[in-house]
């Protein structure tokens, strides 16, 4: 699914269904490999403050249908790769399978849920097999060998988090990223993509030349929605580019 | 570990190894000679174990069945919460921590904390809601005054929940040093099972020192719950016993009308903080804001321990309005001399309306889980 990627991550609905749609558009024309969807939560322990903001925004006007929407009308106009990233709860207050079955005929590829280790997803998994969604599990730079390799058995590309935090804006990749991402592909078959804290241009060069199949990069692109608002248009293709360049 | 279908460990993957380390420390230390040794020392001469079971002579006659109250408000700091706290501080002594972290939502629990951290020599930082943090402020100072950092969180609710989202956004930046002391049955496994575990001494005392004085288990014991730990301390050790165990929550100003806390008589199952359990969520499975005139069972969630009790059938969980709670607040006080905390005081409220049913011969015992100073203020504000 990923090979030399970029990945972009914006939040549903923020600030509007429409714009994540633009957004997601835009960035996905001026090259990004894959879009990350994410779901507004109430709760979201595993997102710094940009993130966060961005959810409590979204969820002023919120109905999870606004979700499969957005899924829905980016598709009609993009084939370019779409992962879900969700906390549990909303999945499991609609019901597994509806949600899984919601998401496949938006035209999503894969889920990432944030909050549910494999431990936790096996009815999960089965349900997304069945309907022909992949699943994207995280790793950490702490997660032992035998777990990588549960991980890479059921992820169509792993999620390694670089560093011991939450998602946010970071001066530098952390020693940890490089250590962790050389023992992860030392263990794993599938591509490895970088998150967390990965923003600029000469974090994506550092992670390609150590290795990485793909790098993830949120905050960064959330962070111009909340200083642009609904012009964050060209700011968005602007980025999406200059971190592109550096994938080639 | 789960509890039926509730429970386990819903959390991000970098969670997963420091849970896992937390469960072998303590299936190691929990039945370890000299931790015991060490936990039984401090909750005697420290916190002040055993407490007393009174019985409330005065309440009984008024109100007609015998009424006896567990006095949890009786220990170091006026709360239950201390015998968690000391019981967690010196696992994580053991295990090497340097540092706790904890969420408070009226700040009994970030005290508790304090104080076991103060007493064992590690460093303490509690998260408090900046709602709580404004309306508790005496308690911010204890804390301060006992050594803790306090950090107000500004985000969500601003109130327990987003206290617990804070703490574990810390721990998982600081788990290599720091033990996160979460202070309830909540969260994932194996913190329900630990918290229940340094509790259920609550239980323990309580069914040997009824069968002292009346020589036989009481027909009922009541106890409030929020994330349900001073229940699930004293419900444990009667789980296999003919005794009605009755939880009550926060009924706030009635379910109808959306203002309360009582997660397990009108919410549904859902995961956060790590756990399947009951929450309070909308129908896009967001976590809803609650009420309760007492900050300590201000919770969106239940223990997941509970939630297998309410659906076995083995407990009843039960509401109590923020009125009745001020109205047996007051009766207690009156009766007995015994200010009860606003969480306990549901509880009392419960006890009260069931002794009718019981008649003169019926026992119950009230888990009197904190005693009311804190409160003062608001029930005069009120």
């Amino acid at each position: 699914m990923i090979e030399k990627s970029l990945i972009v991550f914006f939040t549903a609905s923020y600030p509007t269904p429409e714009k994540t749609v633009e957004f997601m558009l835009t960035s996905a024309n001026a090259g990004a490999d894959v879009i990350e969807l994410g779901i507004p939560f109430s709760d979201p322990v595993a997102d710094g403050k940009t993130i966060q903001e961005s959810y409590v925004k979204a969820l002023r006007n919120f109905r999870l249908e606004q979700v499969f929407e957005i899924a829905k009308a980016f598709r009609k106009e993009s084939e370019t790769p779409l992962v879900l990233m969700s906390y549990y709860n909303p999945i499991f207050r609609r019901g597994v399978k509806a949600f899984v079955e919601d998401a496949y005929s938006s035209g999503v590829d894969a889920i990432l849920v944030v909050d549910l280790p494999y431990d936790e997803a096996g009815e999960f998994v089965e349900l997304c097999s069945d309907v022909g969604v992949k699943n994207v599990f995280l790793a950490a730079p702490n997660t032992p060998e035998d777990r990588l390799r549960a991980i890479d058995e059921l992820s169509a590309f792993i999620y390694l988090i670089s560093t011991y935090g939450v998602t946010g804006e970071r001066d530098r990749v952390s020693e940890l990223a490089f250590e962790a991402l050389k023992r992860v592909k030392g263990v794993c078959r599938k591509p490895v993509a970088v998150g967390f804290g990965v923003s600029k241009a000469e974090h994506v060069r550092q992670l390609i030349e150590a290795g990485a199949d793909g790098v993830v990069v949120g905050s960064a692109f959330v962070r111009l929605i909340k200083e642009k608002g609904k012009h964050a248009t060209a700011e968005i293709k602007a980025l999406t580019e200059r971190l592109k360049s550096c994938l080639i | 570990m789960k509890f039926g279908e509730f429970g386990g460990r819903f959390v991000p993957e970098v969670l997963i190894p420091p849970l896992e380390e937390l469960e072998e420390a303590y299936s190691k230390f929990k039945d370890d000679g000299e931790f015991r040794k060490k936990f039984d020392y401090y909750l005697r001469n420290y916190a002040g174990r055993p407490t007393p079971l009174y019985f409330a002579e005065n309440l009984s006659r008024e109100v007609g069945a015998k009424i006896y109250l567990k006095r949890e408000d009786l220990l170091h700091g006026g709360a239950h919460k201390i015998n968690n706290t000391i019981g967690q501080a010196l696992l994580a002594k053991f295990m090497g921590k340097s540092r706790i972290i904890a969420e408070t939502g009226a700040g009994q629990h970030g005290v508790a904390t304090a104080m076991a951290a103060a007493l064992l020599g590690l460093k303490a930082e509690i998260y408090m809601g900046s709602e709580d943090y404004e309306r508790q402020k005496m308690n911010v100072f204890r804390m301060e005054l006992l050594g803790a950092k306090v950090t107000a969180v500004e985000s969500g609710s601003r109130t327990l929940k987003d206290a617990i989202n804070e703490a574990l956004r810390d721990w998982v930046e600081s788990f290599e040093h720091t033990h996160y002391l979460i202070g309830s049955v909540v969260g994932p496994h194996p913190f329900p099972t630990i918290v229940r575990d340094f509790q259920s001494v609550i239980g323990h005392e309580t069914k040997r020192q009824i069968l002292e004085i009346e020589g036989r288990l009481p027909d009922a014991i009541v106890a409030c719950v929020g994330g349900g730990s001073n229940a699930m301390g004293i419900f444990h050790p009667f789980l296999k016993d003919d005794v009605r165990l009755v939880g009550v929550e926060a009924g706030g100003k009635g379910i109808h009308t959306g203002k309360h806390a009582a997660s397990l008589s009108a919410g549904s199952k859902g995961v956060l903080h790590g756990m399947l359990s009951y929450f309070l969520q909308d129908e896009n499975g967001m976590m809803l804001d609650t009420h309760s005139i007492s900050a300590g069972l201000d919770y969106p969630g239940v223990g997941p321990e509970h939630a297998y009790l309410k659906e076995t059938g083995r407990c009843d969980y039960v509401t109590a309005s923020d009125e009745e709670a001020l109205e047996a607040f007051r009766i207690l006080s009156r009766l007995e001399g015994i200010i009860p905390a606003l969480e306990s005081a549901h509880a009392v409220a419960y006890a009260i309306k069931m002794a009718e049913d019981l008649g003169k011969d019926g026992v119950v015992v009230v888990n009197l889980s904190g005693r009311g100073d804190k409160d003062i203020g608001i029930v005069r504000g009120g």
